[in-house]
């Protein structure tokens, strides 16, 4: 490893899913299941305020201790089961049960055992509860290896498993069955609904609640049916009777504390309260955002609470009033946005709820608002297509807001750009323009023109589309004096290139340029006069990403194919600089520095390369940031700069690299400096980087990368000496619309031929700086610039193979260089 | 917890005329009365005190109209010739009018013969006017001169010669007993001083000078002659402000309102224009049947007269607007429930409850929110909506095919109620905002509907309206390809002469055609 692992990637924000009921405590908390810990929230500020953790896995159960109310069980994935002091945050008792658990009970009339769902030794898919036997023994980590069946083949969700009056009975539903087991009499009697496949879904059983205080079972449909049982001691004489109102599956279902009334909620994300469990009787609570998971009532009757998909959580009063809502990072289907900054709250914007975009801050885990860019009512409801947010900019200043709403349609796509200018009066962004289909097809990227110095009227914003053209968009002030508002945006130029789809566009630093790819080639357009200054193509493969660079690097202009190839350009002499093969997925420049975050993916793990433009060798490599595909970055700036000793964390200093993952977790590159910080709770939550360092891993390493430099030399005078020279490649590669005229050429192929004389008198003078060769026709310096980075990875590319050839002077020569270089850093490890 | 959000109605921007205050309050003026004189008509003047009759001169007659007369209420005809330019005093007992034969006449209001004579103008007398005094007279002559002539020894003052073309024009200052202007043929504005002995100021118009205007304040002048109307700076020693060009014909007539914050110009394109004299833009304009000669405004803008060449008198009364004042009165609530606990102020420790405030929601979206698709549609349907917002109707079937219902919505419709939807079908698809939701509407209907044509004359009669609406759209979209497909010709031909320039700065040798074309 090139870098020693002081760098560490930590997750951050954004509360993981929830995997329970939440439970309200007696004294008005709220006890909430959070990924691999047990948050708790408090009922009137909304604030978290105690983080437990200790669980290795996803915790599947908090149940609070029904002997004594301050006391809190819950249970995790990872087989155990942990005894809390929640007001304090301090484990008192853990017990290994060595099995995973997947939903745990504890009822008042069980002295001193639990139950919890175990899968069946021996058998997938198949689950039991068991009654798990919890000792009084002293000591805080105890063995809890006394467990009894009590019902088998059940189902894994926590919500299939209810336990009936006072504890004499436990109801449970698999499908189309339902258990009931009577402790006392121990007696099992099972009920089943005949199978029914209709249009609007089947009738399997998807969760179960006990009345609290009469026999009644209520079971909940995945067609949306509610039934209630009753007189299910007889296996025969039993009835029961049905409500409906859902039209998908029913979520949750909880019966008040009296039993008087019952709650239900849904995908249709309405709460609805039956009263008296009748048909007709009920009340709604629509409109909640987004599908409601569980739903949990307080012991005192005052408050209920839903957990929801998106991980929020709504507080409700009793009489079916909205109360609170506790919420992180709202999470979206999929985030088309990107992760933008605010400049103005340098919150991070991105989707939340549907049609909505949220301002999410970084510092204090919290959403600081949902601004409605769609402002259309959400039906949930599964199969609609429905109006999305896909693209969002900033003005520099944060004072303009650009958005892009889409909507699928067979025939064309319903496109809609709206401007939002922020008002300083209400706080909040305000309506400005909309246009209605501002191109014909689907708009793939929007940016303003970022000129801090330059007057608001100077703005500029750009859309390209999949109808192969980019739009320039301008401020027109409106001379009426009567008028409502004084500017509105309308479009000053539409621009093309061979009718090739545009992809991506950015404005160089200072605002003169432009550059808009289209499919494989890069066009640079002067903002001024919109007239097109020069192009740029890598073939093969489809420009994916590009950048400028900025401050000293402003003369660069970066681009990554999906050809797997990284390049630099330079602009005043309009040649490739260099260029790498890496399969580059997000290209993000830092605002502040010249740094540039390219995070690439291969082979099932995302690496990250930290690079200047003006030098192809990159400033931080970071190899296996994470096992899932990273889709979005961004860098956010610090408040203040971090002392950040290490020349290599340089890049570090004045921001900080967020990146959002394929299964939406955000994570932050952190040094250990800021780990430091962190409370030693949510230390746990670092993802421990690199590995155990033994003398003979280091022996080893060593061995292997100087067979790997081998290779690559290898690799190097194979290119080289195959049979295709790199200008006789060129030309081949090149599509022949850009290929210029026969006579330029020919001068470039002769030098190539010529080329191994050159280099090698050149390979003399130049040995450190050898990257930067500013002839980008001299491909051979190109093809040891990819060489140089491979070098860095320590990755040999396995798919060229090991090909071994002749080594001609100057390779011989290159690779009794390598071996001359100091490598005494490694055994600093 | 959101509420309900109501369906948005896409606002498309109003083309044409845009609404502003200024045309409101233009607008706001009766169907004119026209009223048939015997020449073409060259001066109105309005009586500056109630009850602001105003005198017409035409041809060889001074007509005095009262305000809502039909008829004129007096009549001076002791002119052999054409008579010109009838002009009251300020206190509005005497008119004084210039003559072909070249004497100027001044008359009593109330009487019929004429007080004075002033005789001295060789050739016919085409501007007299009071000057603010009340005591003398200015006049412009055929002869070139311009002079002051003394009321009541009917003696002349002072006689100046310094146009070299027809004295057509004049106006005496309102702050300055003394100051007074003329206009010529010879493109020229003067301004006199009747103390001193020759002109004090000219002006350089560049076309013959028909009409000249002094601003209430004395600073601003405006002349008008050929197509432009110029403002010129008096107290900067004439020097242009603006010139306005929005007549596409000689303007012959100016006139201030009685605020001075509108110019207004009269021209023989048949056209008033309205400018404001604060951005001197047109904020409105009128159009007339013949050429306009003359025009004047009465005090607070109560009636527009204008005098044509064909000698037709067109006169506009304002609509009287307290009517609506009457109709507000009536729905407020009475006076007890109105002042109901408002006169009570909360104390310190009082608990303030609010009402929460009631949203009122159109009957489309309550139908809307409680998922009755097909009421939502009826409702839209019903004829206030259907024909007067169309955008409303679309927006609910737009939202309804987004809900997915909008074919359960369009099904199940008897004889009349598909005949509506496809009358509407038909004469709304080729609108280009509703064409996109209109065409999934269209086909949805044919495919619901498809098993019964045959069955009704009048639905299948509106089926192959809305084929012959669509085939006619088809036909015009092709036509106007045509016309891009020869305009980006001529673009092609145009941009590639930028294109060789471009050659030449381009140093990696990869040439490009660029496809640009402005959009407007």
């Amino acid at each position: 490893m090139v870098a020693p692992a002081a760098l560490r990637v930590v997750r951050c924000g954004g509360s993981p899913r929830h995997a329970a009921r939440a439970v309200f405590s007696a004294d008005s908390y709220l006890l909430c299941a959070s990924g691999d810990f047990v948050k708790m929230y408090n009922l009137a500020t909304e604030e978290t305020l105690q983080l437990m953790g200790g669980h290795g896995g996803l915790v599947t159960g908090v149940q609070l201790n029904p002997h004594n109310c301050m006391q809190l069980y819950s249970s995790s994935l990872d087989g155990n089961i942990k005894l809390w002091d929640f007001m304090d945050g301090i484990p008192i008792k853990t017990f290994t049960v060595g099995h995973k658990l997947l939903a745990l009970y504890a009822i008042a009339s069980s002295e001193d055992s639990v139950f919890v769902v175990i899968p069946k030794i021996g058998e997938r898919d198949t689950f039991q509860l068991v009654s798990v036997k919890l000792t009084k023994a002293a000591g805080q980590d105890l063995e809890a290896k006394e467990l009894s069946v009590v019902l088998d083949s059940v189902d894994a969700s926590p919500k299939c498993i209810a336990f009936g009056r006072e504890g004499e009975y436990v109801a449970s539903v698999k499908e189309v069955n339902l258990q009931v087991y009577f402790f006392k009499q121990k007696q099992l009697n099972r009920f089943s609904v005949n199978a029914v496949k209709a249009k609007s879904g089947n009738n399997h059983f998807t969760c179960v609640a006990c009345h609290p205080k009469e026999d009644c079972i209520a079971t909940g449909h995945a067609d949306g049916k509610i039934r209630l049982w009753r007189n299910f001691y007889h296996r025969k004489e039993y009835t029961f009777s049905t409500l409906h109102w859902h039209h998908d599956t029913v979520m949750d279902l909880v019966f008040s504390v009296e039993g008087t009334s019952l709650l239900s909620g849904g995908v249709e994300s309405v709460l609805v309260l039956w009263h008296n469990e009748s048909d007709c009787q009920k009340d709604f609570l629509p409109r909640l955002g987004s599908a409601i998971e569980y739903i949990s009532m307080s012991p005192d009757g005052a408050f209920c609470c839903t957990l929801h998909m998106d991980n929020r959580i709504t507080i409700i009063n009793s009489n079916l009033r909205f109360s609170k809502s506790i919420q992180g990072l709202i999470k979206s289907m999929d985030v088309k946005t990107g992760l933008v900054i605010d400049p103005r709250t340098k919150a991070l914007v991105l989707n939340g709820e549907p049609g909505h975009l949220q301002f999410y801050s970084l510092q204090s885990d919290q959403q600081l608002f949902s601004l409605d860019i769609v402002q259309r009512q959400y039906i949930h409801q599964a199969g609609l297509n429905q109006v999305d947010l896909v693209k969002v900019a900033f003005s520099a200043r944060g004072k303009w807001l650009a958005t892009v709403e889409e909507r699928e349609e067979v025939t064309d796509p319903e496109l809609q750009l709206k401007l939002w200018f922020y008002d300083e009066e209400t706080q909040s962004f305000k309506l400005n323009t909309r246009i209605n289909l501002p191109h014909e097809d689907h708009i793939t990227d929007v940016c303003f023109r970022d000129v801090d110095e330059l007057e608001d009227d100077s703005l500029i914003l750009v859309t390209t589309g999949r109808d192969g053209v980019f739009k320039v968009w301008v401020m027109v002030e409106d001379t009426d004096p009567e008028a409502q508002q004084s500017v509105s945006w309308s479009c000053d130029f539409v621009g093309s290139y061979r009718n090739y789809q545009a992809t991506n566009c950015c404005f160089s630093e200072d605002g003169s340029l432009l550059a808009v790819s289209f499919e494989e080639t890069v066009t640079v357009w002067d903002s001024v006069t919109w007239d097109l200054k020069c192009t740029f193509c890598h073939p093969p493969g489809k420009i994916r990403n590009i950048c400028f660079g900025r401050l000293t690097c402003s003369k660069y202009l970066i681009g990554a194919t999906d050809y797997g190839f990284l390049c630099c350009w330079n602009l005043l002499s309009c040649a490739l600089e260099w260029s790498t093969h890496l399969n580059i997925l997000v290209l993000q420049p830092d605002p502040l520095s010249e740094c540039i975050a390219a995070i690439s993916w291969l082979s099932k793990e995302s690496s990250l390369f930290v690079f200047k433009p003006n030098e192809p060798r990159p400033i931080y490599i970071q190899r296996n940031l994470c096992k899932e595909k990273i889709q979005l970055a961004a860098f956010v700036p610090r408040d203040e700069p971090e002392m950040i000793s290490a020349e290599k964390y340089f890049w570090l200093r004045r921001s900080q690299l967020f990146f959002l993952t394929d299964t939406q977790e955000l994570m932050t590159l952190s040094t250990k400096s800021s780990e430091e910080r962190l409370t030693p709770a949510s230390k746990q939550l670092a993802v421990e980087e690199g590995l155990l360092v033994t003398p003979f891993s280091l022996l080893l390493g060593k061995h292997r990368r100087q067979q790997s430099q081998e290779d690559v030399g290898k690799l190097v005078a194979h290119s080289k000496h195959g049979q295709d020279s790199p200008a006789v490649k060129e030309l081949l590669h090149t599509p022949a619309h850009v290929l210029p005229s026969a006579s330029f050429l020919c001068p470039i192929f002769i030098n190539s031929l010529l080329i191994s004389k050159e280099d090698k008198s050149a390979e003399e003078v130049a040995d450190e700086v050898e990257m930067e060769s500013e002839n980008t026709e001299d491909d051979s310096d190109e093809e040891r610039g990819v060489a140089e980075m491979e070098q860095e990875n320590t990755n040999p590319m396995g798919l060229l193979g090991e090909t071994i050839c002749k080594l001609s002077k100057s390779q011989e020569k290159e690779l009794r260089k390598i071996r001359k270089m100091d490598y005494s850093w490694i055994s600093a490890f | 917890m959101a509420t309900y959000k109501p369906v948005v109605v896409q606002a498309c921007p109003k083309l044409g005329e845009r609404i502003t205050q200024d045309t409101l309050y233009w607008r706001g003026y009766k169907t004119p009365v026209q009223i048939k004189e015997f020449g073409a008509i060259n001066k109105i003047d309005f009586s500056p005190v109630s009850p602001y009759n105003y005198a017409v001169t035409a041809s060889s007659r001074i007509h005095i109209y009262g305000r809502y007369s039909q008829e004129p209420v007096k009549t001076f005809s002791r002119f052999k010739d054409a008579a010109y330019c009838a002009t009251y005093r300020d206190d509005g007992n005497l008119l004084v009018a210039g003559s072909e034969e070249g004497s100027i006449r001044l008359f009593d209001v109330s009487g019929k013969a004429p007080l004075r004579q002033f005789d001295g103008h060789s050739k016919a007398v085409h501007v007299v006017g009071f000057l603010s005094d009340k005591y003398r007279i200015f006049s412009g002559g055929d002869d070139y001169s311009s002079r002051v002539w003394d009321i009541p020894r009917a003696t002349e003052i002072v006689s100046y010669n310094e146009h070299t073309d027809y004295v057509r024009c004049g106006c005496a200052s309102k702050v300055n007993a003394d100051v007074f202007i003329t206009g010529s043929y010879d493109h020229t504005v003067k301004l006199y001083d009747a103390r001193t002995k020759t002109s004090v100021m000219t002006v350089e118009h560049g076309q013959p000078v028909e009409s000249v205007l002094l601003f209430p304040s004395g600073g601003l002048l405006v002349s008008a002659g050929g197509r432009y109307v110029r403002v010129w700076d008096v107290l900067k020693g004439g020097q242009l402000l603006v010139s306005l060009k929005n007549h596409h014909k000689t303007v012959t007539c100016l006139c201030l309102n009685s605020s001075g914050q509108r110019l207004m110009s009269g021209s023989l394109d048949r056209h008033v224009k309205i400018y404001s004299t604060t951005s001197y833009r047109v904020v409105h304009s009128f159009n007339y049947a013949t050429s306009i000669l003359s025009l004047a405004l009465s005090p607070e803008d109560e009636t527009l007269v204008v005098g044509m060449t064909n000698g037709v008198l067109n006169i506009k009364h304002r609509k009287p607007e307290e009517r609506n004042e009457d109709s507000q009165k009536k729905r407020r609530p009475a006076y007890r429930t109105h002042i109901k606990g408002k006169t009570y102020m909360p104390k310190q420790e009082d608990f303030c409850v609010s009402k929460p405030v009631k949203r009122v929601l159109r009957k489309y979206d309550r139908l809307l929110k409680s998922f009755q698709s097909s009421k939502a549609l009826d409702a839209v349907l019903e004829p206030p909506i259907r024909l007067h917002t169309p955008e409303v109707t679309v927006a609910v079937m737009q939202e309804l095919h987004r809900r997915g219902t909008l074919k359960s919505a369009l099904a199940g419709r008897d004889e009349k109620q598909i005949n509506l939807l496809l009358t509407f079908v038909a004469r709304r698809v080729i609108e280009p905002r509703f064409t996109p939701v209109l065409v999934t509407v269209a086909d949805m209907i044919t495919d619901i509907y498809q098993p019964v044509v045959g069955q009704s004359a009048i639905v299948d009669r509106q089926f192959l309206r809305l084929k012959e609406a669509i085939g006619k759209e088809i036909d015009y979209q092709e036509e106007l390809l045509e016309v891009l497909g020869m305009m980006d010709t001529l673009f092609a031909t145009f941009t590639k002469k930028r294109d060789t320039c471009l050659d030449e700065n381009k140093s990696n040798g990869l040439t490009d055609t660029i496809e640009t074309n402005k959009n407007n």
